[in-house]
Parts: structure tokens; C-alpha cells; sequence
């Protein structure tokens, strides 16, 4: 490609920072034949990685360091720069201080009142610290929250919150996918074995990948991670695809405020997640497998990583997998600060090296996936539940759960919990029994309401505490299962605040593609700060009843005329604040707009 | 080739092509448009190979660019020739059927093998073998050209050195393949076509044909001779030697486009009588006894002009000339009228000439204006009204029956011969010269409008030379060859090698790099060698570098 | 294998639109059918020459089976669809579309707004008064993730100066609807050099070079190919921007005449745009084979010595 290129180079540092990723450049041409085109342009992936480790190595990227880059790949500066904008955690000036403190100013944290606000004037209080808002961090059962970042070779990152709670269920023997958690060296690969791991793989050897897909299929397994999508048929389809290669991306970008059953995982069981992989890529096809990581996960990269290497050491991952002839390796991909990146279309674009926008549907994944070819796409915790139906057999799965919700679930409780953390339940348990394994609300204060599945979920009031969580029920009671987040919030809390930071947070994590969200979100934030405001006895223009009026219509747009799930949900919680909490009081004029 | 002279292809078939070759080109800049036709081919999955001493712009978007010496694309090509017929990829079929003179042709390049191409070129003998393999192992391959190969006093060897290519391997006369030069100016193959060529009548119909003299003379109602004039550069040596003494100049500006410029302004100005017709006073008109000024062809007249795919299309008028400025063809039916043959009777129009034009012109004859309009252009050949023919040319090459094939398509012996102007110590630099995006051959039309990408001209130099030389980005030299000498500020260009210089004709009046070119000259196509000139770089007195 | 290769025959399927039978190509959309049908859909960043990129959602339609509503530019046809282009939901969709773009983008000279705005009842202007436009450069320095509480009192918009940074085109990004044409024009689909980009997220996206850099200190090469798709305005040739800035601009004195381009040999169709026998503007024919509609900056801006002061005639300079 003909690139114009600043001809300003990089600092030693920045240089080190890429050619550490991309290895030292070619050395000076003699100019008498060269590669590139196809060549050169095959390197686009490494786009997003690149920019990584110059943010890791000197906190921004600058445009000489993105300019190298941009040589280094072959791709055009503004593309690079296009891309390096679309992420929250790589900044494009330089910081002014040695560390960085993303303080989580979402739902969770936010319930940890005054303890958030001291987070926050403590971390400030440094000279050399720089405090930046940061969306829900995933460590919702630790808030308040902040991960503290310093860039240098190497980097370093450290985690502020409260101290690390183990997995509250520890031993008990109806545990599925958290049975190793905090119970198995998650860095010993022998340790893991010890405890019946690649036992599900070497069946899937023996019962070969057709047998796989039955049994994926017959144990009724959906997507954990909030689409409810059956696995089987994906699997079914992608395996059925002549396009090759197939992909298989594991989405590990675990965004949604709330969420952080996932990183429990990857944590905790990380060889789990690689044997779940190597599965599906058995089963399915794939030669390929990523794993898009959200970029606040430092210790979860580390683990995966340490695991897939030293699952390939033992022959486990590459060329042939167990001597059973299966080619099969995993590579991690670390996403950058975009929620947007958890929708599955987006992650193509975003490994692929572009911005991560989400593609229009169809074509799907299964048919046209990541690099144009068929890809599965599933959620970690979908993942892990295949280890047990291919080692057990569907049956056997089913025995828990429901029929139409069979296996046990991971819920992500958080708020005013007297133990907040991951649990794993079967499906059918209800919202009470949950809280209840908890320990209930602090200082036993009623409940006022529970957020369901996240930003893109829906509030539900106290009355509804003895909803069995299925997907079944959840969607009769027109809420949702979503990816399993339950944020509690009692009689104390602002529950105006946690619309409104719900309305910025989509606001701010739109990718901007489409107009229904991306001014959409924007229109909806302004309509609930006006809202708020005459709450609070301020002079705003327009009235109540308009408002509502245009919120309804607003999100009414964006659900149906939104690309991607984004903005097809982000009325949602909205919605069910209004009509299901009422948390407009009286003067809420809605049964007369309907 | 082979009886027609126009590129084989349309720009549809290079979007549908497996590997495309451009070979002395740089079309990014030089031919931006048709290179969308190879990027769409490239997103394709197509390969696409650039042959230029350059590593240009289109060099950079290459799988693969090869950087041959200037002047060693016959080496080149030989050596191709030979790798692919010791691999045996030859179309075997095709050369038995429609080719002639392939067992003189084998033993002609025998002697080329990669290590020796790669001594006299200078590229490494893997790429050489790289890009023979591709091209010959193709389903449909295109070899497109531009002045990198026409602009050698061996023009004509070079062009025959690629048809070896493409008939050894059977890329021409099919869907997809094809052999195609990319034009310089929006109507250097209308130009053609029409007869402005000194041995052709208009439709590229040969002169020399008595059939086509008797049949062309009848309709013209006069006796044609079949002695063909001179072209453009053996005007100027008919200058020289005083056998030219009256020059009719129409839309040209020799005075800055001909190679050693200072020799051809003497010999403009020792003529008798010069007569120029253009839009513009050029420094060619500045020179002249007569100046007629025309109407802007493109814009302030009607008529038509031909693309590099031999697309006929419409040229309208869009807005009025200058006060005094006339239509071409009225200035010439006028002057036809003064000399004493009214060529039409009635107004001249372009209508009437296009009219009179398709029934001279065989390959033009189905091509009514109105069908020219209906249709975005028709291609050549266009025989009737009702029909059109396939986009490339030559199919007849593939036809199964050998009454259909008709003539055989020749392989021509080609021998490597290196610039007239050698390299030595006194002027070790090798000069080539090419266009840039924005501006366009002297100048007179692209130096109007204010272009956010020009810049001032430069001698173009790379890194190794300009380090070698002490030299620094925008320090003012001397630049020198046999002919004279010139001074112009450094650029650094990574894309030289060394010992390779590089600058551009599009700022005659500021530094006029024609001063130093060679007017070594092909004698059958008449051009010059502007891509070859040997040269140095003298530092100036401190004092006066920038 | 030298013929001609043929177009291969296409498959026809048949669907329902709003109540009417109809037979479409296979491979062929729902925005074709609509189109051959008479059934008037509203486009903006479709363009003929370009993939489709589903962003403004204007042309949604109501496909039975769907969750969603489906954009009619890019949904391919299929045996049995049944779709409704006018239901209230599509109408509901296409006026808040309308409104949500109308109310934050300057879209005065975008060709059929006004007419769908009455069309669908849209009232803009009903989210309030907007904000005062950003300084220049503001919207372009916007930090990803940062969030900045609005102000309750106006609506957001994306009103700042336009960009004037070189001599032959304005950047009016008042007037962008973010369509993606620009972008996708300049890069992968024609012009392959990828001077501008998307950047940012959300409501602050933009349209940009890296770094923001002005035109000449980026990669663009002036073909103006970008010009050629923007549907709003938002990029304009100089010398047009200059007539409706100066409130010159006199359609009723302008014709279009389609010519060849003066310089290289490839024979790029121009589209002489003419007022007072001047030319502001040139484009190419979007359906020609050899353009699809894209010039390099010769074409598209190299008419400057045929303008007015004419160039020399024997009498001295001409008008």
C-alpha cells in the first residue's frame, strides 16, 4: 500500500515497545525486488496488539508511535488511528502522571456510597496518579473498585477493592462449573488433571466430533452470555460449513456492568476454558481458537495464558492434539476498553484490526465470521458447561436445571449483599433462594429492587423475588436472565442515579455506527437528566409527560431499528424503571401516554 | 500488434484477472482510474506484479516489485522466457497453432538463465523466477505497460519482448488476458486510429495496402501515394538537416516536451515558418510566425477521443471559448478551404467528420453518436450498427480452425541492448524521468489549478546517494549530463536505489529537466529515450546552497 | 473459452410487499424490489456505488419473522419474505430517524429530507432548543469514554465551523450524518488511500484524519472521490461551497454536461457542472465503466484553465 508516513520516528522506547511484539524490522533494502500487497497486508490483526504494547510500554500512543506502527503493518495511519480512538484505555495524549487509576463508576460501585467516594479521594491524593472514570471493571463483588495501571517494561497493573473473596460455595459437591474454583492450583496443569480434567476431551476423541455435536445438542446447553443462542446449532452449522478455515472465538470480553462470572473462571480454571476450546474446535472444525479477553483483566490473560502454554508443552494444544491428529492452538486477544467488543460481530473487528463496530446480520458468524470465514462464537461459561455434558453425556446434564433450562447457572451478585460473589445454581432456583445464599440484604434492609442481567437487563421490584430463574419464566415475566448479573439495591439507593448512569454508560459505549443509538442514547440521557432535574426542583425546558413521551419513542426506535443488541436494549432497564418501579413517583403521567 | 495497434484488454477484463503485471508503469499516479480496475482485481485475490527501477507508489501495493537497472526489461523478459520454458509452463497448444518463429525465438533466449538475468538487471533471480512462474501458471493474466517501456531508443524491442511473453504462455486473445498500454494522453490512441500515425489511414488501415489506398482514395475522391511521412522526432532531425523548413504544430509543445530541449529550440527556431494551433500560448507558440488560437477540445468543442481500451466516447461542449478561439475542425476545413480543397461542402461539424469518418474506417463503422451516447463508448472493433464485438482483441488467435485464425502471431528475437548512454565515471548517475499525480507532461493545463500536493521540482535522489554525496533534503545541486546542466533542489526518495536519479518534465519553465535528457531515438515508433540519461550531481559553492 | 463470459442467470424468488406479489433476482435486495416496485424508500447512506452499511436506518422495513426491523438497502431477497414498508412500526422508525438526525445534524441541503420529514410527521426540533455549535477542533479533540453530563436545558448537536484547509474542497462537518460513504469511498471500495477515518465512539464520532491533521498533511490525494458520495453537503468543491456561502448559487443558470477528461489516456467520463459558464463542480457518471463515478485530482479539479479570466486570446485576456 502506498502510505504516507510521518517521517518523525518513534522513540527508542516506542520502537522497543513494537518491535518487541512484531520483531525487529527487515533490515535496509537493497531495492532490487520486494514483497508486500497480500504479504504485508495479512499482518492486520496485529493492529490492536500493537497499540497495546505501546500504551503498556509508554502509557499513549503518540503519533510518531503510531506512525511506526502504522510502517510496521501496512496500514494506512488514519485506519490505525480510526482504531486506536475507538478504545476507552488507549489514550492518544500522554498521561500527565506515572499511574493511571481507572475507578469503576458503575451500578455496584456506586452502591458502595461513601467507601467509593474515599477510593477515589485516596487514589486522587497522589501526586503521581491520575483518577479516570471507568465503566463497571468486573469486580463487582469487590467494590468499590479501581485498577491502577503503570506503563513501563513491564507494565504493571494493581488492583484497588476490597479484599479477594473465594468462591462462597467452596466444595460443595453440587458444583459444576466452579467445582475447581478455589479449590485447584490454577496454574498447575497436573493439579488439574488430578481433578478429572481432559477427561472430556479424550472422550470427545474416542466418540469423534459427530457424537460431540449430539451430545452438545441433545443436552439442550444455550448461550450463557445473554442471547440464549442453542450451541448445539451453531456448532451444527459452522461443522457443516465447506468454507475453511473455521474459527472458533471464545468471548471472554466480559463487559456488561455487573458481570464478572467469567473472570472467576479464567481465574480460577483457566485449563478448563482450553480444554472446553480445544473441544469445540474438535467438534466443530476449527483449526483456530481465540480467546477476545476484555483489556481489564490482567491476571485472567496471565493465567490463560500460563495455561495454554502449558497445555501445548504437554501436547495438548497444536498440531496434534493428544497424537489424535487434531491440529488446534489458542491465542490470546486482549480487548481494549469497549463494551461494544462483547457483541459477537464486533469482536471480528476488532481481532481483525479494525473498529469495533458490529457487522449487519446476516450473513451470521456461522457462515461469514471472523477473516470471512465460519466461526463459532461462544461465551466462557457456555464453554466450560461442555466439559461436563461431553464427560458425563447430555443426560446426565440434564438431571439438573429445566427442561427447557437444563444445568446450573453462574449468577454475579453484587450491591448491599452480606456475601457478595459468584454462585452456581441450577436453573429453576429463585431470585430469594439466591439472595438468600448470599446472606441477605446488609443489615437486613428490604429489598427495593434487582437489576437483571445488567445494563441491558431489567429491574424487577421485591415482589418478584420468587421468579424461578429460567429462561423460560424470566422471559414470560418479560425480564431476563441475561448473562447472570443480580445488583441488588435496598431501600436506600438512588434508584434515579442507576438509570441515569445505565443511560450514559450506553451513551458512552455506543460504537456510533447507527443513528437510533448512536444519537438515541444521547436524546434518552438528556431526557432522564431533565427528568432528574425537575425531581430535584430545577427550571428545565419541556414538561414531565414529554419526557416520557420521548423516551418511549426514542426506545421504541432503538429497539427496533438498532444494528446490534446494544441499541436494541438500551431502553430496556430504562423502561422497566419507569413502568415497573415507578421511579418517576406520582407525577409519572405514563399510564395516560400508553 | 499483430495488425492492430491498440491494447488488447478492457478494464473490466483486468478486474477479472488472476495476475496482473504492470511493467514500466506507474499507475497509481500516472493512470489513477485505471488502477481502481487493478485494486478491485487485487481485493480479488488477484497478484499483482510491478516491474519499475522506481519502488513507486504502484510498486508499494505490488505481492511483488521487481527493480531491474533502467533499460533492462528485454534482459527481463528473456530471462522469464527461459525459466518458463525449462519448467515447461509454455502454452504448447497456442504456440503450435497461432504463433510463428517459436524455435528461433527458444534458442534466442537460451543464454538467460536467472543467474545471467540477474547480473544484467540487477534483480535477484528468485523474483525473476517468481514472477515468470506466476505469470505463466495464470488462468488469465494482464501485462500492461507505460512510457517505462516505450520511452527507450528500443521501444519497439522492449513492446516485442513482451508479446513474446504473452504468446509463450498464451495471454492474449482471451477473456481476461491480454497485452495493454496504457495511454499518456486522453486521445494519443484516438490520435492513432484516426490516421495521425505516418504510415497508417484512418482505422489504423495500412498504407501500404493498395486494396485499402484504392478503396479509401475512391471514397476521397483523390490519389493517395502510399509513402509514409515522418514522425515527430524524424521531423526534428529533418529540421536539422534543413529538409524541414515549414512546421504546422496543433496542440503539442515541442519546445519543452522533446528530449535535449536545447537542441530542439534551436531547430524550431531555425525554421522557416512555424504555424502553431493551441489553447494556450505555449512556449512552442511564443516561437511561432502564426499562432491559431483553438477551442479547448474537451470542453468548448464537440467530437470524440479514444481511451486506453480503445473506448470511442463522446466530447462535449459545455462552456463557450475564449473570444476568438475556433473549433479545430473549423480552423482546418477553413485552411483546407484556402489551399484549395474545400473538405466538406455545407458547415463543418465533428458530426459531419465522425460521419465520413465510419465510412473510411471499417473498425469505427458501427459507432453512430447516437449509439455512442446510449452505450458510454463503444469499443474498437465495432463493425455494424447492430452489434458489438468482444471486449479484447485477437480471439481469432484461439479459433479451433485454422481458416478462422488467420495470420500467425509472430515471436520476434529481441537482444538486450542497454541505454545509448552508458554510465561512466564522469556521469555515474543513471537519470529516468516520470509524472506525478497532480501534474500532467509540461504542464500547460495541470500548472492552472492550485494543487494542495505540488510541489516544486526536485532532483529526486536516495538515501544511500544522498549520504554518499553529502547531499541534504532541499539542498540546491547541479545536476549535469553530456547536453547540459541544470540546477535543482535535493528530494530524498527511500524508494531509490543507488545510483538511480529521478525527476519529472512538468515544470519546464522553472527547471527543465529536458536540458540533460538524451534524444536517442527508436526509429519505428519515433520516441526518445527520456527514461535513460546519464548524469551527475555537482555540489554548489556553500554559498549558494539552500 | 475467448467468447465473452456471460453474467451467470440468476434464480428468482418471490416475496410480498405490502400486499403485492412480486418476483426479484436472487442475489437482489429489498430496497431493488421496493425501487422497481414504486414503493419510495428513503435512502441516505446508501449509495450505488457502495457496499451498503446499514447506518442511518432510514429505509428499515418490517420483515415478518424478524425481531427487529431489517434495513431494506442490504436485506438480500428470499423466497416467501412477506414485508411492510409503511406499517406504523417502519413509520415509527423512519420518523424518529428522521428527528434523532434532523435534530442534531445540519441537513438543509440534503436532497428529499424535507419532503419524508412531512412524509412522517418528524419535528426535529421537538428535543428542545439545540446547544451552541463547538469551536473548531473541539469535536475532534472528544476523549473516548469520557463522559460529560449534557446539559438539560438544550439538545446536542454536531454544529461547528466547517473545515477550510486547503484550496480545492470544504469539510463542513455541521452537515455529516456520519454515513460512512466518505470513509469507505476513500478506502477499501475505490480509492484505496485511506486518508479519513471514523474516529471516536458514540455521539462523538467523527469523520478524520489521524490526529486530526489538516487534508494537506494527510494522505488524501484529492480525487475527490469522497465529494463524489457525501449525500448532505457536508463536502463540498470550493468553488460550490463558495456560490451557496456568497448566496450566488442560481440553479435555474446552471446545466450538467457530460465530456472526457484532458489529460491521461484511461478516458474518465466528466460532468462539467456549470453557472454563468463557470465551472463549481465536477463529477463523473456513477454507472460508467470506466469511472463508477471516481476521478484523481486532475479530473475532478484540473478544469482551471478553461475558466474564467479565459485564458489568452490574440486580443489579450478574455473573459
Amino acid at each position: 500500500m502506498d502510505l504516507k508516513l510521518t517521517s518523525i520516528e518513534p522513540s527508542p522506547a516506542e520502537r522497543a515497545a513494537v518491535d518487541g511484539l512484531l520483531g525487529p524490522p527487515a533490515g535496509a533494502a537493497a531495492l532490487r525486488a520486494e514483497r508486500g500487497g497480500s504479504v504485508l497486508r495479512a499482518q492486520r490483526h496485529r493492529l490492536l496488539p500493537a497499540l497495546w504494547a505501546l500504551v503498556e510500554r509508554v502509557g499513549h500512543i503518540s503519533p510518531e508511535g503510531l506512525g511506526y506502527v502504522a510502517r510496521r503493518l501496512g496500514v494506512p495511519p488514519a485506519e490505525a488511528y480510526g482504531v486506536a480512538s475507538f478504545y476507552a484505555v488507549l489514550p492518544l495524549a500522554p498521561m500527565p502522571t506515572a499511574h493511571v487509576a481507572h475507578v469503576c463508576v458503575d451500578l455496584s460501585c456506586r452502591l458502595a456510597g461513601e467507601r467509593s467516594a474515599e477510593l477515589r479521594a485516596r487514589l486522587a491524593a497522589d501526586p503521581d496518579t491520575t483518577v479516570v472514570d471507568s465503566p463497571c471493571l468486573g469486580l463487582c463483588e469487590r467494590a468499590p473498585a479501581a485498577l491502577v495501571s503503570t506503563p513501563g517494561a513491564p507494565p504493571q497493573h494493581r488492583l484497588e477493592a476490597a479484599p479477594r473473596r473465594e468462591v462462597a460455595q467452596r466444595g460443595d459437591a453440587s458444583l459444576v462449573l466452579l467445582r475447581r474454583v478455589d479449590v485447584v492450583d490454577p496454574t498447575d496443569l497436573d493439579a488439574y488433571r488430578a481433578h478429572g480434567g481432559y477427561a472430556a476431551l479424550r472422550r470427545a476423541f474416542d466418540i469423534g466430533p459427530t457424537e460431540v455435536l449430539r451430545e452438545v445438542l441433545d443436552a439442550g446447553l444455550v448461550g450463557r452470555g445473554g442471547a440464549a443462542f442453542p450451541t448445539g446449532r451453531k456448532w451444527q452449522a459452522v461443522a457443516a460449513q465447506p468454507a475453511r478455515p473455521h474459527h472458533l472465538v471464545c468471548n471472554a470480553d466480559e463487559s456488561e456492568p455487573g458481570t464478572f462470572k467469567d473472570r472467576v473462571l479464567m481465574e480460577g480454571d483457566p485449563f478448563a476454558v482450553v480444554e472446553a476450546m480445544t473441544i469445540a474446535g474438535f467438534a466443530t472444525g476449527c483449526e483456530h481458537g481465540w480467546i477476545y479477553l476484555r483489556g481489564e483483566y490482567p491476571l485472567a490473560a496471565r493465567r490463560l495464558q500460563d495455561a495454554i502454554d502449558a497445555a501445548r508443552a504437554k501436547g495438548l494444544l497444536g498440531a496434534d492434539v493428544m497424537g489424535r491428529g487434531l491440529s488446534f492452538d489458542i491465542e490470546v486477544f486482549r480487548g481494549a476498553g469497549a463494551y461494544i467488543c462483547g457483541e459477537e460481530t464486533a469482536i471480528f473487528n476488532s481481532i481483525e484490526g479494525y473498529r469495533g463496530e458490529p457487522r449487519s446480520k446476516p450473513p451470521f458468524p456461522v457462515e461469514v465470521g471472523l477473516f470471512g470465514r465460519p466461526t463459532v462464537v461462544n461465551n466462557v461459561e457456555t464453554l466450560v458447561n461442555v466439559l461436563p455434558i461431553v464427560q458425563f453425556g447430555a443426560a446426565a446434564y440434564r438431571r439438573v436445571g429445566t427442561e427447557s433450562s437444563p444445568g446450573t447457572k453462574l449468577f454475579c451478585l453484587s450491591g448491599p449483599l452480606v456475601r457478595p460473589g459468584t454462585y452456581e445454581v441450577p436453573f429453576g432456583t429463585t431470585l430469594r433462594e439466591l439472595l438468600a445464599l448470599a446472606g441477605g440484604v446488609v443489615d437486613g434492609r428490604p429489598v427495593r429492587a434487582v437489576l437483571l442481567g445488567g445494563a441491558a437487563g431489567s429491574f424487577v421490584g421485591p415482589d418478584r423475588l420468587d421468579l424461578p430463574l429460567t429462561f423460560e419464566d424470566t422471559r414470560a415475566a418479560g425480564t431476563t436472565v441475561g448473562s447472570g448479573v443480580v445488583i441488588v439495591f435496598d431501600d436506600r439507593a438512588d434508584l434515579l442515579d442507576a438509570v441515569g448512569r445505565i443511560a450514559a454508560f450506553f451513551r458512552d459505549e455506543s460504537c456510533g455506527q447507527c443513528v437510533p443509538c448512536r444519537v438515541g442514547t444521547v436524546r434518552q440521557e438528556e431526557a432522564l437528566v431533565r427528568l432528574t432535574a425537575r425531581r430535584d426542583a430545577l427550571d428545565v425546558p419541556g414538561s414531565t409527560a414529554g419526557d416520557l413521551q420521548l423516551l418511549r419513542d426514542v426506545g421504541r426506535a432503538m429497539r427496533d431499528a438498532s444494528i446490534c443488541g446494544l441499541g436494541q436494549t438500551a431502553w430496556n432497564a430504562v423502561e422497566s424503571a419507569i413502568d415497573g418501579l415507578d421511579v418517576f413517583g406520582d407525577s409519572s403521567p405514563e399510564e395516560g401516554t400508553e | 500488434m499483430f495488425g492492430a495497434g491498440g491494447g488488447t484488454s478492457s478494464y473490466k477484463e483486468v478486474e477479472d484477472a488472476d495476475v496482473i503485471v504492470l511493467w514500466g508503469s506507474n499507475a497509481r499516479n500516472a493512470h489513477p482510474i485505471f488502477f481502481h480496475h487493478v485494486l478491485a482485481a487485487v481485493h480479488r485475490g488477484a497478484r499483482l506484479f510491478v516491474v519499475d527501477p522506481r519502488r513507486t507508489e504502484t510498486a508499494q501495493w505490488a505481492d511483488l516489485w521487481l527493480g531491474p537497472d533502467v533499460g533492462s526489461d528485454i534482459a527481463l523478459a528473456n530471462t522469464m522466457a527461459r525459466h518458463i520454458l525449462h519448467l515447461g509452463l509454455q502454452h504448447r497448444a497456442f504456440i503450435e497453432r497461432a504463433t510463428a518463429g517459436f524455435d528461433t525465438f527458444a534458442a534466442s533466449v537460451e543464454e538467460w538463465t536467472l543467474e545471467r538475468g540477474e547480473a544484467v538487471t540487477g534483480v535477484p533471480g528468485w523474483a525473476i523466477a517468481e514472477l515468470a512462474e506466476a505469470y505463466a501458471r495464470a488462468d488469465r493474466a494482464q501485462l500492461c505497460w507505460t512510457l517505462g517501456i516505450t520511452e527507450h531508443h528500443n521501444a519497439t524491442d522492449n513492446v516485442l519482448a513482451l508479446i513474446n511473453l504473452a504468446l509463450l504462455c498464451g495471454h492474449v486473445g482471451r477473456y481476461g488476458s491480454g497485452l495493454n498500454p496504457l495511454r499518456g494522453q486522453n486521445n494519443v490512441q484516438g490520435g492513432g486510429d484516426m490516421g495521425a500515425i505516418p504510415n497508417r489511414l484512418p482505422g489504423f488501415q495500412d498504407l501500404r495496402d493498395p486494396e485499402v489506398l484504392a478503396r479509401v482514395g475512391a471514397l476521397w475522391g483523390a490519389s493517395l501515394r502510399p509513402e509514409p511521412g515522418l514522425h515527430l522526432t524524424a521531423m526534428f532531425e529533418a529540421m536539422g538537416d534543413g529538409r524541414l523548413g515549414a512546421l504546422y504544430v496543433v496542440g503539442e509543445n515541442p519546445a519543452q516536451s522533446e528530449a535535449d530541449s536545447t537542441h530542439a529550440l534551436e531547430r524550431l527556431a531555425a525554421l522557416d515558418h512555424l504555424v502553431v494551433q493551441d489553447i494556450m500560448l505555449t512556449r512552442t507558440a511564443q516561437l511561432a510566425d502564426v499562432v491559431l488560437p483553438a477551442t479547448a477540445a474537451w470542453c468548448e468543442a464537440e467530437g470524440t477521443v479514444t481511451n486506453s481500451e480503445r473506448r470511442v466516447q463522446r466530447v462535449r461542449k459545455a462552456v463557450e471559448p475564449p473570444t476568438g478561439a475556433r473549433d479545430d475542425v473549423a480552423i482546418l476545413c477553413e485552411l483546407a478551404a484556402a489551399l484549395g480543397r474545400p473538405l466538406f461542402s455545407g458547415v463543418p461539424s465533428a458530426a459531419a467528420v465522425w460521419e465520413e469518418l465510419r465510412t473510411v474506417s471499417p473498425i469505427h463503422a458501427g459507432m453512430s453518436y447516437e449509439r455512442l451516447e446510449e452505450l458510454g463508448g463503444i469499443q474498437w472493433p465495432c463493425f455494424d450498427e447492430h452489434s458489438l464485438e468482444p471486449s479484447f482483441l485477437h480471439g481469432r488467435l484461439w479459433a479451433l480452425e485454422e481458416a478462422e485464425r488467420g495470420p500467425r502471431a509472430p515471436f520476434s528475437v529481441v537482444l538486450d541492448e542497454p541505454p545509448v548512454e552508458a554510465l561512466d565515471d564522469e556521469f555515474p548517475l543513471r537519470l529516468t524521468t516520470g509524472r506525478r499525480l497532480d501534474s500532467y507532461n509540461t504542464g500547460v493545463q495541470s500548472g492552472a489549478f492550485a494543487s494542495p500536493l505540488r510541489r516544486a521540482e526536485t532532483i529526486d535522489v536516495g538515501p544511500q546517494d544522498a549520504s554518499r554525496l553529502g547531499l541534504r533534503e532541499g539542498e540546491v545541486v547541479r545536476v549535469r549530463s553530456r547536453r547540459g546542466a541544470i540546477e535543482a533542489p535535493v528530494r530524498i526518495d527511500a524508494g531509490l536505489r543507488a545510483g538511480l536519479v529521478f525527476m519529472t518534465p512538468h515544470f519546464p519553465d522553472d527547471i527543465d529537466v529536458n536540458v540533460l535528457t538524451i534524444e536517442a531515438t527508436d526509429p519505428r515508433s519515433g520516441t526518445a529515450e527520456f527514461k535513460a540519461a546519464a548524469v551527475r550531481i555537482e555540489k554548489l559553492a556553500a554559498a549558494a546552497t539552500g | 473459452m475467448t467468447t465473452q463470459p456471460v453474467e451467470v442467470a440468476r434464480r428468482t424468488v418471490a416475496l410480498t410487499v405490502d400486499g403485492q406479489l412480486h418476483h426479484a433476482a436472487e442475489g437482489g435486495t429489498l430496497l431493488d424490489v421496493c425501487r422497481a416496485a414504486g414503493v419510495d424508500t428513503p435512502t441516505l447512506c446508501y449509495g450505488d456505488t457502495l457496499t451498503p452499511r446499514n447506518a442511518c436506518r432510514v429505509c428499515v422495513v418490517e420483515l415478518e419473522g424478524t425481531r427487529t426491523l431489517v434495513p431494506a438497502c442490504s436485506r438480500k431477497v428470499e423466497e416467501g419474505q412477506v414485508v411492510h414498508t409503511d406499517s406504523e412500526r417502519v413509520r415509527h422508525s423512519r420518523k424518529l430517524v428522521l428527528e434523532l438526525l434532523g435534530s442534531s445534524v445540519d441537513l438543509s441541503v440534503t436532497d428529499g429530507v424535507a419532503a419524508w420529514n412531512e412524509r412522517y410527521g418528524a419535528d426535529p426540533a421537538r428535543f428542545g432548543p439545540a446547544a451552541a455549535p463547538a469551536a473548531a477542533g473541539e469535536r475532534d479533540a472528544a476523549v473516548t469514554g469520557e463522559h460529560h453530563l449534557p446539559d438539560p436545558a438544550v439538545a446536542a448537536t454536531v454544529a461547528q465551523p466547517p473545515k477550510e484547509d486547503n484550496p480545492l474542497y470544504v469539510r463542513d462537518y455541521g452537515k455529516c450524518i456520519l454515513c460512512y460513504k466518505c470513509v469507505d469511498a476513500c478506502g477499501e471500495q475505490w480509492q484505496n488511500t485511506f486518508a479519513i477515518t471514523a474516529a471516536g465512539r458514540g455521539f462523538s464520532v467523527r469523520i478524520a484524519t489521524e490526529f486530526d491533521v489538516s487534508l494537506p498533511d494527510s494522505a488524501c490525494v484529492y480525487g475527490g472521490t469522497c465529494l463524489a458520495v457525501c449525500p448532505t453537503g457536508a463536502l463540498l468543491p470550493t468553488a460550490e461551497f463558495d456560490l451557496r456561502r456568497t448566496g450566488a448559487w442560481a440553479p435555474e443558470r446552471q446545466h450538467a454536461t457530460t465530456t472526457v477528461c484532458p489529460y491521461c489516456g484511461v478516458g474518465c467520463n466528466l460532468t462539467l457542472h456549470v453557472q454563468d459558464n463557470e465551472i463549481f463542480k465536477v463529477s463523473s457518471p456513477s454507472d460508467h465503466s470506466v469511472t463508477h463515478g471516481n476521478l484523481c485530482i486532475k479530473g475532478r479539479f484540473g478544469y482551471v484553465h478553461v475558466q474564467p479570466p479565459k485564458r489568452r486570446g490574440p486580443d489579450g485576456p478574455d473573459r
